[in-house]
Parts: C-alpha cells; sequence; structure tokens
C-alpha cells in the first residue's frame, strides 16, 4: 500500500498513550494553546461555512419578511421597512390558511401511507426468498436512485391524457371514461399523481431502513414469541414494534419534515395548479416570492414555514436527545 | 405444514405486484427513450420496443448547450461533495475524539441544520446571491450544495468514526505513529464505508437540486450556469408531446446516479441508516 511507504517520521515511542495530547512534528507539542486549539481550528471551516451559508440565509429572510419588497423596490434596491404588515396580511388571508391546511394534510396522508407500506415492504422483505428479495430489492433501488425531476417527467408522462399508459389500462379494465382522462385539470386527481409520485419515491428508503433494522433484532425473540402462541400481528406489537421503537420515531419524524418541505415533485408536476390549488407551503412561498416578485410577502410565509417546522423538529430532537441519553 | 406453504405463496406473489409497481415507471421511461414516435403515439402502449430507435437520445444530446450543462452539473456535484467530505471529517474528529468547551453545541447545531428548510429559502438566498453579483454562476450553487450536505456528512461520519475503538489509535501511537499518521492509517481506510454513504447521498442531493438552481441561475443563453435538473424541467417545456425526447432526457439524466447507487449500494444503504436514523 501507498501509505506503507511513506517515511515514518518522529519516531517518539509511547508519546502517544495520552490520546488527546498531539504529538509528533508539531512546533508545540504538549498541553499547549495549540493543543487546546485544535478541535476549534478543525471545526473552524464547518462553523464558517454553517454560519456564511445557512445563518446568513436565514437571518436575511427573517429581515426580508420585514419589508415591502417587490420588483419595483428590488430594481431600485429601495428597503422599504413595513413592520408586521406581510405576517398580518398572510395571517388574516384565507389564502395561507387554506395552503397551510393543505400542507399539514398533504403531509399527514403522505406519511402515514410512505410509513405503512414502506414497513410492510420492509417485512416482507425479510420473509421472502433469496431471489425473490434481490428482485424486490433491485426494483426498489431503480425507484430510490431516480432524481426527482426525472420521476415527475415519467409520472407526467404515465398520466398523460392521451398516450398515458395509465388512462390505456383504466380504459382496458372498462372504465372507459378514463381513456382521455386529463388529471392535471382538478386539484384532487392532481394530488392524487403527486402523492403517488412522493410515495412511490419514499417507500424504498424507509423499507430498507425497516429491513435492515429487523435483522437486528435476535431470532431468539421471535422464537420465544411464537412458543407463546403469537401471530404475526402480536409479534410485530410485541416484538417489533418496541424494539424498533427507535426507528419507528425517527424514520417518521424524517418523513414529516421531508415531506413537509418537499418542492420539486409538487412543483415541476403541474407548478401547483390548477388555480394554485395544489400549493403546499414550499410552493406557495416560492410562487408568491419569486413567481409574483413578491419577495417580502414570499419570505414573510417562509419564516411562518420555518415555524411550523420548527416545532415539529423540537419534537423530533427531543426524541433523539433522549435517545442518545439512554447510550 | 399447510400453512407454510400458504404462507410462502403469498408474499411472493404480492412482491412480484411489488416489484411491478416500483420498477415499472423507470422501465417505461427507458422503454419510450428507445421507441419510434409512432409507437409512442399509438393508442395501444408498445410495451417491448422491437424496432427501437436512438433518435430520442440524439434529439436530447443535440438540444441547445447539453453537455455543457452536463459538465456544469458534475463540477458543481463533485467539488460540492468532495469539500463537504473534507470539511466534516475535521469536523467529526475533533467531536469525536477530543474533548473541548462547546462540543455538545456543535453537535446539537449539526443536528439541526440537518433540517435547514432549503427550500423556502431561496428568496433570501436569491437577495445575497445578486447583492454579491453572483447570479448565473456555478459558484454560489457549489457553497450552497456543499452546505445542504454538510450536516449529514458531519453525523454520518461522526458515527462511523466513533464506532472506531480509540485504542486502535492509541496502539498505532505506540507503535511510533503521530496522531495524524494513526488518523490516516487507522481510522480513514474503516471510515470507506461511511464516506462512500455520505458521497453517495450527497451526490443524490447536489444532482438532484432544483429550487435553488430555478432562482439563482435561471438565464438562458451560451454560457450560462445552468444544471441538468434545469435543463430537464425547461426541455419538458420546450419539447412539449416529445415523449420519446422528454423520457431519453430523463434517462441520460438518471444514469450517473442509477450507476452510482448499483456500484455503491451494498455499503452505501447501511451507512445511510445509519446516519439518518440511529444517529
Amino acid at each position: 500500500m501507498a501509505v506503507q511507504s511513506e517515511p515514518v517520521r518522529a519516531k517518539t515511542p509511547g508519546a502517544g498513550v495520552g490520546g488527546d495530547v498531539p504529538k509528533g512534528s508539531r512546533p508545540s507539542a504538549g498541553p499547549g494553546p495549540l493543543s487546546r486549539s485544535t478541535p476549534y481550528l478543525l471545526l473552524l471551516p464547518a462553523i464558517a461555512a454553517t454560519l456564511a451559508l445557512l445563518l446568513w440565509p436565514l437571518v436575511e429572510t427573517v429581515i426580508l419578511s420585514f419589508q415591502n419588497l417587490n420588483k419595483r423596490q428590488l430594481i431600485l434596491h429601495e428597503t422599504q421597512w413595513t413592520g408586521f404588515k406581510n405576517y398580518t396580511d398572510q395571517l388574516s388571508s384565507s389564502e395561507f390558511w387554506h395552503t397551510a391546511g393543505r400542507s399539514v394534510a398533504f403531509t399527514v396522508i403522505n406519511v402515514v401511507l410512505v410509513m405503512v407500506i414502506g414497513t410492510l415492504v420492509g417485512l416482507l422483505l425479510n420473509r421472502l426468498g433469496k431471489k425473490m428479495r434481490l428482485a424486490l430489492q433491485i426494483s426498489l433501488m431503480l425507484a430510490w436512485a431516480m432524481p426527482f425531476v426525472a420521476q415527475t417527467t415519467v409520472f407526467t408522462w404515465l398520466f398523460d391524457s392521451r398516450y398515458g399508459v395509465v388512462n390505456w389500462f383504466l380504459d382496458k379494465l372498462g372504465w372507459h371514461s378514463m381513456a382521455d382522462y386529463n388529471w392535471y385539470s382538478s386539484q384532487y386527481s392532481t394530488f392524487f399523481v403527486i402523492i403517488l409520485l412522493i410515495v412511490w419515491g419514499s417507500i424504498p428508503f424507509v423499507a430498507f431502513n425497516m429491513y435492515g433494522a429487523l435483522t437486528t433484532i435476535p431470532n431468539e425473540l421471535y422464537e420465544a414469541a411464537r412458543l407463546d402462541g403469537a401471530g404475526s400481528w402480536k409479534i410485530f406489537t410485541s416484538v417489533i414494534y418496541p424494539n424498533l421503537k427507535p426507528f419507528f420515531l425517527g424514520t417518521t419524524f424524517l418523513e414529516v419534515i421531508w415531506i413537509f418541505k418537499c418542492f420539486t415533485q409538487v412543483y415541476a408536476i403541474n407548478d401547483g395548479g390548477p388555480q394554485r390549488l395544489t400549493e403546499t407551503l414550499p410552493v406557495y412561498a416560492f410562487i408568491e416570492g419569486v413567481g409574483n416578485q413578491h419577495y417580502g410577502v414570499g419570505s414573510a410565509i417562509a419564516v411562518l414555514t420555518i415555524l411550523m417546522l420548527s416545532v415539529l423538529m423540537g419534537y423530533y430532537f427531543r426524541i433523539i436527545i433522549k435517545q442518545e441519553d439512554e447510550l | 405444514m399447510r400453512r407454510s406453504v400458504l404462507g410462502r405463496s403469498w408474499p411472493n406473489a404480492i412482491a412480484v405486484v411489488l416489484v411491478i409497481f416500483f420498477a415499472f415507471p423507470v422501465y417505461w421511461m427507458i422503454s419510450t427513450a428507445f421507441k419510434k414516435t409512432g409507437d409512442i403515439i399509438s393508442k395501444t402502449p408498445v410495451f417491448i420496443p422491437f424496432n427501437g430507435t436512438l433518435e430520442h437520445f440524439s434529439t436530447a444530446t443535440g438540444a441547445d448547450q447539453f453537455w455543457s450543462f452536463v459538465a456544469n452539473s458534475f463540477i458543481v456535484t463533485v467539488v460540492a461533495v468532495s469539500a463537504s467530505l473534507v470539511i466534516a471529517t475535521a469536523a467529526a474528529f475533533a467531536v469525536t475524539r477530543m474533548r473541548f468547551r462547546g462540543r455538545k453545541a456543535f453537535v446539537l447545531v449539526v443536528m439541526v441544520s440537518q433540517m435547514a428548510p432549503w427550500e423556502v429559502m431561496t428568496i433570501s438566498i436569491y437577495m445575497i446571491v445578486r447583492d454579491n453579483n453572483m447570479l448565473n454562476s456555478l459558484v454560489p450553487l457549489t457553497l450552497f450544495y456543499m452546505m445542504m450536505v454538510l450536516p449529514f456528512t458531519i453525523w454520518t461520519l461522526r458515527g462511523f468514526m466513533a464506532a472506531v475503538p480509540k485504542e486502535l489509535e492509541e496502539s498505532a501511537m505506540v507503535d511510533g505513529c503521530t496522531r495524524f499518521q494513526a488518523f490516516v492509517r487507522v481510522i480513514f481506510p474503516l471510515l470507506a464505508p461511511g464516506l462512500m454513504s455520505t458521497s453517495l447521498f450527497g451526490f443524490i442531493t447536489a444532482w438532484n437540486e432544483l429550487p435553488l438552481v430555478l432562482v439563482l441561475n435561471k438565464a438562458t443563453g451560451p454560457g450560462t450556469a445552468q444544471t441538468l435538473p434545469l435543463w430537464l424541467t425547461s426541455f419538458q417545456t420546450t419539447f412539449g408531446d416529445d415523449w420519446g425526447a422528454t423520457m431519453a432526457a430523463s434517462t441520460l439524466f438518471s444514469l450517473p446516479v442509477l450507476l452510482i447507487f448499483f456500484l455503491f449500494q451494498r455499503k452505501a444503504v447501511g451507512g445511510l441508516t445509519d446516519g439518518a436514523v440511529k444517529g
């Protein structure tokens, strides 16, 4: 190996036993100021990146949300402070609340479907024979690895009104009114396509995780449960669920946050249409802010979205920290 | 015994349905890309393209500046992922191997920033980038993509490093290695799966990203800094009903991720799980 041929410098046998004391070629080895600052030096790039690339936009979002910033102000580089006007406007508009409610419903439906089906697929992977399992794993992997934009173009094609294979199939099944059905003409049918797309793309993550997590349960536990006469459901509730509780909580919250924030699929399927009826909060913030060039308003929506996310995250982190303490 | 026979056939039946459900859209994308236009716009779908054509691929690759967008996407993705790996390795090492004031706070920040609401921060990022005259450039994209994957990278590598027993490093140091050498020779090789899974995740994230590039680099024309996701969305708009070309473009766009996924999946999936769920 290449590493082997590298000359070994600064041989100081037994010097590094202290563990935290960097020794060797550094000029001031030992518990001097350099060694005390080493962890901070190592963290510096990460901290700098976080401050400049994450905290700055976050603070900027909050600042913009207190401004009246439209196309005119943007071009003239004008700063007009409006206090809480953007917020009070949003909080008193029915459109905002409709969108927020829609976002929550959208998240709940998707997460429930993804978690339930994903868990079942994971359990199924565990029961299948070798060949069938491999086939299912490969097909899950294909769905998982497809980039979001490609996923969306394929689903648009599958649900194309004239030549889409879905309409052809429904027609064949005897549902002739579906032969030329335009899925993007109504709110619910557009949502149906979006939800199917998200569920299709999200299940693999949950299923693979579930399958991986199942392998951590010792076989004796199943055997003991079976000896006690437990059926599949009983085994799930008394052996699998209690053992994988951290997994279920962790994955569910990841999915909640991912789906709540999800932008690409919702936007790319139909730009939030028809008549802006499939906009979720991130898409709403984007269309108001960037599309309609109401940058201040868009930022206020963004801040409100972030506040909702923070509540969700707070819950998630409490669980993670609790887990951490138990380790 | 009867129960086990029954118990073996229905999981297989369900599995077949699931295989079709998950693989069909991918198959449909790839097969449409190879079909003659007449077969694509026929009232009865053609399931196997016997007399295929490469025409749609040449439409896609011949589209305006296709290759420059491919190059842009690769540059942005590879630089962002490599930079985040370097920065994260240093940070993860500090966090797992050293005791210092503020360590817990840092770990907490990493955890929180994993959930950063990038999707809704596009407006402020646009303002920042515009005020620094960096619109339609690859530099801000690369930086932000790096940041998007950094917390996850730190988190995953931290998990992998924590799993390496301290004694291994210590004995290497007893044998005369410096701390840095001990790191390179002992920890680094054991990090391989972690590095792989995080690179995979980072690659997918950066390769996929749409909202930010949609806002920052929407300018078209020669020498623009668009990436493939943006190109693909505008391609679909431009080519409208040319499904063959759109599916060929989507196939080309998916290809690198599919390839990487299959090359690394064995090691990567486990790492992804560890990093994302166990913490």
